[in-house]
Formats: structure tokens, C-alpha cells, sequence
């Protein structure tokens, strides 16, 4: 992997070129999810309907799990997976409750309190800029 | 000849979009956020643009991975509203300029800005909340508008000095165009957010003040700011703010700040709005 300035930011991957690369194919079954038809299709048989997309088993098994993180790991993009949160009935504020690990109501009390603060989410390396 | 006359930033959050759609715009969650626009929705009916160039960010409703243009422009007589997954909002069909646009799209290729022509796109919240904020829920939007779409989401996106220097190439080609024509840039998305992985729900008040401030008071230094500030202060998703440059650069370099308003949350964003005036049109 080539070393970036912006993999020195925490609990954050940046959808670059590589990422893209990575994860092209599970990002466009994401884009399929656009289609009523598809979503249909997709709910009667989720694996069947994966297996029409050449990802990985990994990539697959992260849809299947519905593990966010790791499908963001593997080179999806938020703006994608999203999809799939759509076409299970979750809002992105759900999802992204998942994602940082506490339950919607929390995350959403967090919002409230004026959001997740910057201070200590700067910098892997504990480098506090600004 | 035609003439930008003033510039609006202003977030582009779905869920106000959806606050609105639904009927909840007077929960009292909600209500801090219209109220902030109120004093906008007054100016903008007094303005009474012809034309709005609308830049924006698609959000992976009219391009996918399969073409990935860094600065798109809508040349069609109209867009229709996207489905996102959940319906097509229900806004009016947003209707376009295609004689200016088509001028645009000339005058900045010869301008060294190399613009992909868009002929056939549907528009998401991230141009229908800005109109929605605007003129809340009218039968028809009272102005043509001009998408101008950038990408924000495959990294990287255009520097915030590019992006400048396209405001500055637009006010050129806006400015060349012979017929009477009165034009609001608008700039949209941001302010600080982040809605992927452990860091969801960042938030950075400090930062988007400190941002307003030099948008309007020093756009240079401002284009100078380089991506990682924004996606290590603001947000991975923080860095839509360097769109708000393009409304800056078509902007005189001073300006009157007609209104100002920030608000946190709107589900995952911090909500920011501008109104900029051209001194030279402030009567």
C-alpha cells in the first residue's frame, strides 16, 4: 500500500484510487441497488445475487454480515453501501451508529451534544494539529 | 450582458430534504435549521434571479464508478429530480439553461477548464436541498438553474485552488454572455462531517466558524487550504467545503455578508449557510 499523508487520520479510510480499485465491483452491486427489480431480487436471494458480481468471497461475506467497517475496508464506499442500508430500511445515521460502535440512540445524543469532538481524532501517530 | 449579482453556500444535508418532504419541518429538531433560512427565502424572493448555477456533488444517484468527472455541467432543458434508494424526492423538475449553459461550457474549455458536457442527469438532494432551503415547497422552482456537478467522493477531489479559479473562469463566461441575465452562484455541501467508520459523527465548530471567515474575508488563503486540513479537521465527507470556493471565485473579492447562520446537528452534519453579496450590487 502506498503510504499516505491521510492514513495517519483515525477511524477513517479515504475512498482514493486504490480503494476504488479494490472495491469497483462491490461499489457497482451497490449502484445496482438503485433498481426496485434489483432490490427485490436481491432480498430473495442475497448470496445468489452476489455471486452475479465478481468480488471477492470476502467482499461477499461483509455484505452478507452486514459489517459495514469491513465492507469500508475493502474498498466500498459509504455513498455506496449506503445503498444497502436503503434497501434494508436504515437511515445513515443508523448505520453510522453501527460503524462507530455505540446503539442510534447514543449516537444520535452525541449529534445533539454538538457531535464527535476533533480533540484525540486527529492524528494516528497522537500528533494533535491545530 | 449578464451578471452574478451575489453567491449562496449552504449545506445539503438528505435528511432536511426528508424533514421537509415528510411534514416535520416544525419539530422542534428541525425548526433551528429552516429558521436559520428564513431571512435567505425573503432575500432570494427580492433578487428574483433568472438563473441559478447550482454547484454540487452527485452522491453516487447519476454517476457511479463507471465515468467519474472532476467538473460536470448540465446542459439539458431539464433534470429530473433522483431516486435515492427511497423514491424521487417530491420537488419540482429543475429547469435548465441550456443556451447559457452551453455558452459556459464553451467559454471555460477555451478557459483551459476541461468540462464534461452533461446532456441526460438526474439531480439529488445534494441540488435539491440547497433549492428546497431556498423557496421551500413551490409548484415549480421560480428560476432556471445550471447543475454544475463535482466530484467530491472519488478522491481526490479538485484542490480548493482549482476549484477557486473555476468560480473566477465562470463570472468570465457568465459576464461574455450577451443576453440580460441576472445570475446566483450558489456553492453546497459540507460543513464538517464524517459518515463512514469508528470517526461517524465528527464535528468541528471551530473549524467551519474559522472557515466562514476566511471564505468571505480571504478566498486566497482559503484555496491554499490542502485536502488532508479538510478530511483531518472537517471530516472525510468535510471536504465538500472546497466547493463552496467555486461560488467564491465567481464572486467580487469583497463582499457583503448579507446573512450568516451555523447550527449543529442536522442527523449527521454540521449545518452552514452564507449569503453573499457583490458590493457593486448592494444598493
Amino acid at each position: 500500500m502506498t503510504e499516505r499523508d491521510y492514513h495517519d487520520i483515525p477511524g477513517t479510510v479515504v475512498f482514493d484510487g486504490e480503494q476504488s480499485r479494490l472495491g469497483y465491483h462491490l461499489n457497482m452491486f451497490c449502484m445496482s441497488l438503485m433498481k426496485a427489480d434489483n432490490r427485490t431480487a436481491f432480498k430473495a436471494d442475497e448470496r445468489a445475487y452476489l455471486e452475479r458480481y465478481p468480488m471477492t468471497e470476502a467482499q461477499r461475506q461483509a455484505v452478507l454480515d452486514r459489517n459495514w467497517n469491513r465492507m469500508i475496508a475493502l474498498g466500498g464506499n459509504i455513498y455506496f453501501t449506503s445503498k444497502i442500508a436503503a434497501t434494508d430500511g436504515l437511515s445513515f445515521q443508523q448505520i453510522a451508529a453501527i460503524m462507530s460502535g455505540v446503539t442510534q440512540p447514543e449516537y444520535a445524543q452525541m449529534m445533539l451534544g454538538g457531535g464527535r469532538s476533533v480533540e484525540g481524532n486527529r492524528s494516528r501517530k497522537g500528533r494533535q494539529i491545530g | 450582458m449578464a451578471r452574478i449579482t451575489a453567491g449562496v453556500a449552504t449545506s445539503h444535508v438528505p435528511a432536511i430534504g426528508a424533514a421537509l418532504d415528510n411534514g416535520k419541518s416544525g419539530e422542534d429538531y428541525w425548526k433551528p435549521v429552516f429558521a436559520g433560512y428564513e431571512a435567505s427565502k425573503l432575500w432570494i424572493a427580492e433578487q428574483k434571479p433568472d438563473v441559478i448555477i447550482l454547484v454540487y456533488n452527485d452522491h453516487a444517484s447519476a454517476f457511479s464508478l463507471e465515468v467519474i468527472p472532476t467538473f460536470a455541467i448540465g446542459c439539458a432543458e431539464r433534470f429530473n429530480p433522483a431516486d435515492e434508494g427511497w423514491g424521487p424526492r417530491p420537488v419540482p423538475v429543475v429547469e435548465g439553461h441550456p443556451e447559457l449553459a452551453w455558452h459556459m461550457a464553451e467559454s471555460l474549455i477555451l478557459d483551459e477548464f476541461d468540462m464534461t458536457i452533461v446532456n441526460q442527469m438526474d439531480v439529488d438532494h445534494g441540488l435539491t436541498v440547497p433549492l428546497s432551503l431556498l423557496f421551500g415547497q413551490p409548484e415549480a422552482w421560480p428560476c432556471r438553474v445550471i447543475p454544475l456537478a463535482v466530484n467530491v467522493v472519488q478522491y481526490p477531489p479538485p484542490t480548493g485552488h482549482r476549484c477557486y479559479s473555476l468560480g473566477k473562469a465562470i463570472r468570465r463566461a457568465v459576464e461574455s454572455f450577451p443576453k440580460d441575465l441576472k445570475v446566483v452562484v450558489f456553492g453546497t455541501g459540507g460543513m464538517s462531517h464524517q459518515l463512514q467508520g469508528p470517526r461517524a459523527g465528527l464535528i468541528n465548530s471551530a473549524f467551519d466558524n474559522a472557515f466562514l471567515d476566511q471564505l468571505v474575508d480571504d478566498p486566497v488563503a482559503q484555496s491554499k487550504v490542502p485536502h488532508l486540513d479538510y478530511m483531518r479537521e472537517a471530516g472525510s465527507e468535510g471536504i465538500e467545503l472546497v466547493m463552496w470556493l467555486v461560488m467564491r471565485g465567481a464572486l467580487d473579492d469583497k463582499v457583503h455578508v448579507a446573512h450568516r447562520f451555523y447550527h449543529v446537528p442536522a442527523s449527521n452534519t454540521a449545518v452552514g449557510h452564507l449569503v453573499l453579496e457583490n458590493a457593486a450590487s448592494t444598493t
